[in-house]
């Protein structure tokens, strides 16, 4: 008996969830006051709701099928797998984005899909699911495609042509790991889709002679994804292969996600609690890498092993190995030592860039910033404070390292 | 003394401003104020000023620009001391004009903490609002529909928010009701309304299929309650149809991945071993021999005879005819080429085609490659820092170069640069020795040696820019002229 769109729903959006990218951002500003259509982007994202694993719920997450002819060992969907498959039709797809707008449940779609026997038939129907979208139903929420491995180039830049963003996954931080974990993916190929894209966002972006007007081309730009903790990839490594993403292929974010048991899970792989916390100080790496300045190296050299420590975030642990250039005079140093204090944002150090034109900054000014002053003022000289030799105690780690708590087993 | 200063609506810009303002004007300082609304029972707000007071000579009152919005957002507060904290910031900024900057202050800092709650409540309220659809009984197609939704902000916000939701849900008619007023569209015209409102108590279909869809897209492997809770406040749950699987999905979270780990492997479904066995005989062909100069740029592709391909996006092989007279070796693909699949398509490469151009050569008619195929660099923020090939990988790749001369056999190669010449050559050489001479070569061919063209992109100084770019384009001339002789 043909399962109910329900049931189908439950099970395409559960072989969609091990997709870390939610967001909704970054694209161009939008709305229908003049359309009277359906659906705005208004710069920032919008999570709609938040799962119980923390998770924001911004988009409709999920699969047109889970059938796919890959193998890959970490894959909820990998052929080998027992879970139950179904496929939407695109019509189905269009029904579900535009309700589930309508009721303010989401921003708009995040649509994926197996790899069934042709690449171009499942790329040509989610290129049809944005095109009805936009074209019939005037929708102008947010659609994130998943770009299909070997699918034509004519279908992916039709796709880029109503999408906001296209993804696709490199998956594993090594060619060496992919061939492992996802024989029937071509480490090279997906380099080339992502170069490919690159360079027709910039053609895009370069205005014709004709008119100065750029040509729409998935506005959000182009995102992808590295699981962590299913192969031995160091965190060195891992960071060093974002970093080259983000210098080759301008890509917007590079998402890490923790490898986490999945139903009827492949006995290649780690039964292993998800690391969470590994996740979380890629991401703050990452930050650190985009935002404050550091180099890959200066982030991992730390450890022998190019592990991240997980007790402490990164740019602390970078603080406590790099004690001589600190205490930092608060109202004195320039913004890009400012960026490289412990507990300090990149907001707050404008503010106190902003702030200490005026006043020669305290504690407690600081402190009326939102600043720690628990966490910072081992590091800082601020007005009628020193940290004296509070930097150089040996017992410093001690004060930040987390309380021990009991663990779980497994 | 107090002066008393009523106000008519809980949030409303202008109605405070112009009381402050009169209050301003009559020197009333901020202590001597007394601000609440509804308390007014009758009478023109101006009737409520106290007259006594000596005006200053023409008062000019003028605040930074950052202070009107600030206060439009901070007087949708719901801490009665909104109007109290405004005023006294108007008060201050008369004679502190630099006041707003110093972000320590302590009005300040409680003014953007205000401000901060009424922007986390607006964006809450865009968030958690959830529309339901109002059934009309014969609707007719291309009908408008329509849907209402209940929301409780923390704040007085339904009039600055209704505006994003006119944008967004333009199509159809909705009203957004809560205990501190509605906001109604119908299409045409967005209506305010300040009364409290009373919940409604319906339903709509299509929250089963997103009470689904949120089961089904947690994943109980990952718990993070906290998390959760610190962006989706239990405050809001009440009003969320999904929010009542919450602790059910976290109780069973923990029996559900430990029934994921003692499941036994299962036997892979049939189509698996059909799908397995198609692989299996693909990779069983043999490789394939280079039989022509396609089939050498398609081994190429899967090259890795030295690190680089794990880095590049691609090998770049060489591009032209096979029946090539000329053949031109750069030293590696750049940023734009490693992109592209395509020798000398960047910056350099339009160097490169200016010359060619200028000395009459036909692009289209020469074979052009480079001494190492795929891309060196380093990552720099958004951009790759090109990095010179080292010995190894110039000794690597040479094996490619051999077999495009061999399959080309042109009459004559042109070496852009020191790499090329080195790899040509398989020894170190100085390329100022060589430049600009030709040198016999393999069967009968001949060997020319220039600058590569990248080098004249990185001289800074314009007159040098302009005289090795002639010297350059003179030997590219030199080289037409050989090339003929040949």
């Amino acid at each position: 008996m043909k399962k109910t769109l329900q049931e189908r729903l439950a099970i395409l959006s559960d072989a969609a969830k091990y997709d870390a990218s939610c967001a909704s951002s970054g694209t161009t500003k939008r709305d229908s006051s003049r359309s009277g259509g359906l659906g705005s982007t208004e710069g920032s994202g919008i999570c709609h709701a938040y799962a119980p694993d923390g998770r924001c719920i911004s988009l409709l997450k999920i699969l047109l099928t889970n059938f796919c002819i890959y193998d890959c060992a970490y894959c909820i969907n990998r052929s080998s797998s027992n879970v139950e498959r179904a496929r939407f039709s695109v019509e189905e797809v269009i029904w579900l984005t535009l309700e589930f707008y309508r009721r303010n449940y989401i921003e708009g779609l995040f649509l994926s899909s197996g790899i069934i026997r042709s690449s171009d038939h499942t790329m040509e129907e989610m290129v049809r699911i944005a095109k009805e979208l936009r074209t019939t139903h005037n929708f102008r929420g947010y659609i994130h495609l998943k770009s299909i491995p070997e699918a034509s180039q004519h279908l992916i830049e039709e796709a880029g042509l109503y999408a906001d963003r296209l993804s696709i996954n490199i998956e594993l931080p090594t060619d060496s790991g992919l061939a492992k974990f996802a024989p029937e993916k071509k480490p090279g190929n997906i380099r080339k889709s992502m170069g490919d894209l690159r360079l027709q966002i910039e053609a895009a972006n370069d205005p014709t002679l004709q008119t100065k007007r750029r040509k729409k081309f998935i506005p959000g730009g182009q995102s992808t994804q590295m699981i962590v903790g299913a192969d031995a990839a160091s965190d060195s490594t891992i960071l060093q292969t974002s970093s080259r993403l983000y210098g080759s292929y301008s890509l917007r974010r590079v998402y890490y996600s923790a490898f986490s048991p999945i139903p009827d899970s492949s006995k290649n792989l780690p039964l292993i609690k998800p690391p969470l916390v590994r996740e979380h100080r890629l991401y703050q790496a990452d930050w650190l890498y985009r935002f404050y300045g550091f180099g890959i190296e200066e982030i991992t050299s730390a450890r022998p092993d190019g592990m991240l420590d997980l007790d402490l975030d990164p740019k602390l642990a970078w603080a406590l190995a790099h004690r001589g250039k600190f205490p930092v005079n608060i109202n004195r140093a320039e913004r890009e030592m400012l960026l490289r204090i412990p507990g300090l944002g990149t907001k707050t150090v404008k503010a106190i860039l902003v702030a200490r034109k005026h006043r020669s900054l305290r504690l407690d000014d600081l402190g009326r910033l939102g600043v720690s002053i628990k966490k910072i003022k081992a590091f800082i000289v601020a007005e009628g404070w020193s940290p004296h030799s509070l930097i150089d105690s040996a017992d410093l780690r001690a004060v930040f390292s987390p309380k021990p708590e009991q663990l779980t087993l497994l | 003394m107090t002066v008393a200063a009523c106000l008519d609506t809980a949030a409303n810009y202008d109605e405070w401003r112009n009381i402050a303002k009169a209050m301003l004007v009559d020197n009333v300082p901020p202590k001597e104020v007394d601000w609440n609304y509804q308390a007014r029972d009758s009478g023109s707000l101006l009737d409520t000023l106290p007259t006594t007071r000596s005006h200053s000579a023409v008062k000019v009152i003028t605040v930074p620009k950052e202070f009107v919005p600030l206060a439009e957002k901070v007087i949708c507060h719901s801490n009665p001391q909104r109007f109290d904290l405004l005023y006294r910031l108007l008060w201050r900024l008369q004679s502190e004009k630099k006041l707003l900057e110093i972000l320590s202050d302590e009005d300040v800092v409680l003014a953007h903490k205000m401000e901060k709650s009424v922007r986390r409540d607006s964006h809450k309220m865009k968030a958690f609002v959830r529309f339901k659809e109002i059934p009309e009984p014969d609707q007719l197609s291309g009908a408008r529909r329509k849907f209402w939704a209940w929301f409780e902000p923390d704040h007085f916000i339904v009039e600055r928010v209704a505006p994003f939701f006119q944008r967004r849900f333009t199509d159809m008619d909705w009203i957004i009701a809560t205990p501190k007023g509605s906001a109604v569209w119908d299409g045409t015209a967005l209506t305010m309304s300040r009364d409290p409102a009373v919940k409604l108590d319906t339903d709509d279909a299509t929250d089963d299929l997103w009470r689904t869809y949120f089961a089904n897209i947690f994943n109980p492997a990952r718990l993070k309650i906290k998390a959760m809770q610190a962006e989706m406040p239990k405050k809001y749950w009440k009003n969320l149809p999904e929010a009542d699987l919450i602790p059910d999905l976290i109780n069973t979270a923990e029996a559900r991945v430990q029934a994921m780990r003692e499941r036994q492997a299962t036997m892979p479904p049939v189509f698996h071993e059909r799908l397995q066995a198609v692989v299996k005989t693909e990779k069983d062909k043999p490789p394939e021999a280079a039989g022509s100069l396609a089939d050498l740029k398609h081994q190429a592709e899967q090259c890795t005879r030295c690190d680089l391909y794990k880095n590049a996006t691609q090998t770049v092989f060489g591009d032209g005819p096979e029946n090539a007279d000329i053949m031109f070796v750069g030293e590696q693909p750049g940023d734009q080429e490693d992109l592209a699949g395509l020798p000398f398509v960047g910056p350099a490469g339009k160097v490169f085609d200016m010359a060619l151009d200028l000395a009459g050569i036909d692009r289209t008619k020469v074979y052009v490659t480079n001494a190492v195929k795929h891309f060196k660099y380093i990552p720099r923020g958004k951009r790759r820092i090109h990095q010179k090939p080292n010995m190894g990988e110039v000794r690597a790749c040479r094996w490619w170069l051999k077999k495009e001369i061999e399959f080309i056999k042109p009459k004559l190669i042109v070496a852009l640069g020191a790499t090329a010449l080195t790899s040509l050559t398989e020894k170190q050489q100085r390329l100022s020795d060589f430049r600009g001479k030709e040198f016999p070569f393999g069967a009968g061919q001949k060997l020319f040696v220039t600058v590569h063209p990248s080098y004249l992109l990185r001289i800074p100084e314009e007159d040098m820019k302009h005289v090795e770019t002639e010297k350059f384009i003179n030997d590219i001339r030199l080289v037409k002229k050989l090339a003929i002789a040949s």
